[in-house]
């Protein structure tokens, strides 16, 4: 753990085809830490803005009466947060370098903050925690590290911004550093690391910043470039969850049956053994497709079509797994929800779960704990939980789901609940480990 | 790429793939909104991805203004005939005639904006669910947050303040009576990627795409093609100029580019570099006023 260290690129920059690959990050900040301002930046330092863009908002900045361009201008999408001045809701954007494509998930900073923040979190490999280096380690900076952390993001870059207004002092900057260090102990994230930055002035975000002669680390976007992301993926347990059964019964194909869907983890290849959960029949696999012919292998995030050498009754919702690592097959989950509407979740109450590609009923048993998400508390005696509010709940479902627990595999250990008169998405679940 | 990663072209692909199997799964009706754009066939070649060998599990759609280009229409037909899939034509010019919207008048009239009500009348008229469309958050600033699965109500509107969450990949096709989704597995995918992809698929287009010799007429600092439906306006005169078309769309309110990008890879080059947004450049209909998109969106536009 430390500063952003450099970490050894390829050697050239590869074809612009096959060559980069994509990080998706959140950007996660209060109201002024900057953050519109840092994506403004990089969007605007890697000539991802265009000049009717940059036209616009500099006409709004000088209709305005501000001093200089305002870079978060740029990032205001819907009419009522330009009249209101903020932002309501997660939005996306893009920018590229010759090294990868990014999509940012951007997140807003004010009262549904967490589940906004969770909602972009939950697709993203990386989060930008930004610090106000002149507030150091403030409750909400913890509450975004905590919500990374907790939706299993296994790499956390703390950006502590503003760095000209403590005149760039290696000092500030060094007492945040050692504040998060030692408090983010108990976070669990595989990748923590520290960058000090001015996004307004462009300080260490594309290239080293000569007023901070005493970092020694690299600057944000070469660290966004080249951190190391492969390794994040599961490529251990195969799990393969079928959504969409082709059968053409055309005269061309009349006996071709594939099976679609996206791989969650693991490899697959033709000759495997394969068990179908919930029937458990066994199989081998006898091919793996797609529209282009038959891969070697197949490994997540690929979507493909695998054939199986015997005919065996495989429908959406069932999964395809090796026989000896199967997930959890159960219907009582112990879960970490984030609530995400304004009617509370009601113990007993009864909900839609969707989980893979699996749609079964679900009771709220019980409520364990209402979490903090400033202290941490656990808050025992709550059997309730509001808008924002994540809590430890148990649920019974009507049918069994094939899980893992989250932190063992993001796809297959996440779902969400829907109101099954709203058909609103109420909350979004994360499975722990089963008791035995 | 190194052993066990995609590049971000075939991670963008998995993920649209994935997309157009859930909404299959998940809704009864639903259908691809087919314009013979560059996105509707990067769209259309992603389904025979997801579907193929079998048919695809809904028709093609297309809202026809009637002002069209030719060769877009032409182009549309026989992919159609080729493919051997259903067609499903929705006229402006019968929404016109049927009274149920009046036609603009005037030399800058366009039928872009009539396109809404025929859309939703296609939609209530063969009880589609799901719409797939080819809109990305690129393109505009209301489009930065929509969502994948983008709910709309029983009059066919989008509400941005109510939308719900989208978490991991985990759609949620649930739907009341009436209401539908309109589905973007483009979402995420920039112009750029679009050409990345379409060379590397080798996927044909219209020639409209490619820079030719064309007449056109300027008006308001942009380039047009002439029509027979299109009155010119004094000192609008037709010249004949290289330039090609960065979206098709209706021809009375898409402009021409001048470009000597004859082929793909011109084209590539040419987007990379480019320093104004598609839409910027060449769509009049975002031009009325800063929130032009963001209201016809509401009002249930493509």
């Amino acid at each position: 753990m430390g500063e952003l260290t450099d970490t050894p690129g390829p050697d050239h920059a590869p074809g612009i085809e096959e060559g980069r690959d994509l990080l998706r990050f959140i950007t996660a900040g209060s109201v002024d830490d900057g953050k519109s301002t840092l994506i403004g930046r990089l969007q605007y330092d890697t000539k991802t803005i265009f000049e009717d863009q940059l036209e616009h908002v500099e006409d709004v900045s000088r209709r305005r009466g501000d001093e200089r361009t305002d870079l978060a201008l740029l990032t205001d999408g819907l009419r009522a947060e330009r009249e209101q001045g903020i932002t309501i809701d997660v939005a996306y954007r893009y920018f590229s370098t010759p090294r990868r494509k990014f999509i940012i998930a951007d997140a807003p900073g004010h009262v549904q903050y967490t589940r906004n923040m969770v909602t972009g979190a939950s697709t993203a490999n990386l989060a930008i925690v930004l610090v106000d280096a002149r507030k150091g380690l403030i409750e909400q900076s913890r509450r975004h590290a905590f919500i990374a952390s907790l939706l299993g993001i296994p790499h956390i870059v703390f950006a502590v911004n503003k760095m000209d207004l403590v005149d760039y002092s290696e000092e500030a900057y060094e007492k945040i550093h050692d504040e998060f260090t030692n408090w983010s102990a108990k976070l669990r994230v595989r990748d923590i690391s520290f960058v000090p930055i001015s996004a307004l002035h462009g300080d260490n975000i594309v290239e080293k910043s000569a007023k901070m002669p005493w970092y020694r680390g690299v600057p944000l976007l070469y660290h966004l470039e080249t951190v190391h992301i492969a390794s994040d993926r599961n490529l251990i347990d195969v799990r393969f969850p079928v959504q969409w059964v082709i059968r053409p019964q055309s005269d061309e194909h009349p006996d071709y049956r594939g099976y679609a869907g996206k791989v969650a983890s693991g490899v697959l290849k033709a000759g495997d053994d394969i068990v179908a959960l919930p029937s458990g029949f066994a199989t081998k696999i006898k091919s793996v497709e797609t529209y282009d012919g038959p891969v070697d292998e197949a490994f997540p995030p690929m979507s493909v079509t695998v054939r199986l050498e015997d005919d065996i009754d495989v429908s959406r919702g069932d999964m395809l797994c090796r026989p000896q690592n199967r997930p959890t097959v159960g219907q009582d989950l112990d879960a970490m929800v984030c609530w995400m509407v304004d009617r509370p979740l009601q113990k007993r109450g009864r909900y839609a779960l969707k989980h893979t590609t699996n749609w079964v009923r679900a009771m709220v048993k019980d409520v364990s704990y209402k979490l903090d998400v400033n202290t941490l508390h656990r808050d025992e005696d709550s059997d309730t939980l509001g808008l924002n509010d994540i809590g430890r709940i148990q649920l019974r479902t009507t049918a069994p789901i094939f899980y893992d627990a989250y932190e063992q595999n993001r796809t297959t250990g996440s779902f969400i609940l829907t109101d099954e008169t709203t058909n609103e998405t109420v909350a979004a679940g994360m499975l722990l480990p089963p008791n035995r | 790429m190194p052993a066990y990663q995609l590049s971000h072209l075939r991670a963008l692909e998995a993920e649209a793939i994935h997309i157009l199997r859930e909404m299959a799964a998940e809704r009864e009706r639903p259908a691809l909104l087919f314009s013979g754009g560059k996105d509707s066939i990067v769209l259309l070649h992603l389904s025979l991805k997801a579907f193929r060998p079998a048919r695809l599990p809904y028709p093609l759609v297309h809202i026809d203004t009637g002002h069209n280009f030719p060769e877009a229409i032409e182009f549309r037909d026989r992919k159609i005939a080729e493919l051997g899939e259903r067609l499903i034509v929705g006229s402006v010019q019968k929404s016109i005639d049927d009274g149920r919207v009046a036609e603009e008048t005037g030399p800058r009239a366009s039928r872009n904006r009539l396109q809404t009500v025929t859309l939703l009348d296609t939609i209530e008229e063969h009880a589609f669910d799901a719409c797939i469309g080819g809109a990305r958050r690129d393109e505009e600033r209301a489009r930065a947050k929509e969502r994948i699965f983008s709910h709309r109500d029983e009059f066919g509107q989008w509400d941005p303040k109510n939308q719900r969450p989208e978490l991991w990949a985990l759609y949620n096709g649930r739907l009341r009576k009436g209401e539908h989704f309109r589905v973007f597995p483009l979402s995420n995918w920039t112009e750029l990627d679009i050409w990345q992809y379409i060379k590397a698929e080798n996927v044909e287009l219209p020639d409209l795409y490619f820079a030719r010799r064309r007449k056109v007429f300027s008006r308001d600092g942009m380039l047009y093609s002439p029509a027979p439906f299109i009155k010119h306006l004094p000192g609008e005169e037709v010249f004949e100029e290289l330039v090609r078309f960065r979206t098709i769309g209706d021809m009375s309110c898409t402009g021409a580019v001048k470009s000597d990008a004859v082929d793909i890879d011109m084209v590539i080059a040419e987007v990379a570099s480019a320093r104004v947004t598609e839409r910027g450049a060449t769509r009049a209909d975002d031009k009325f006023s800063d929130a032009a998109m963001e209201d016809r969106k509401k009002e249930g536009y493509f």
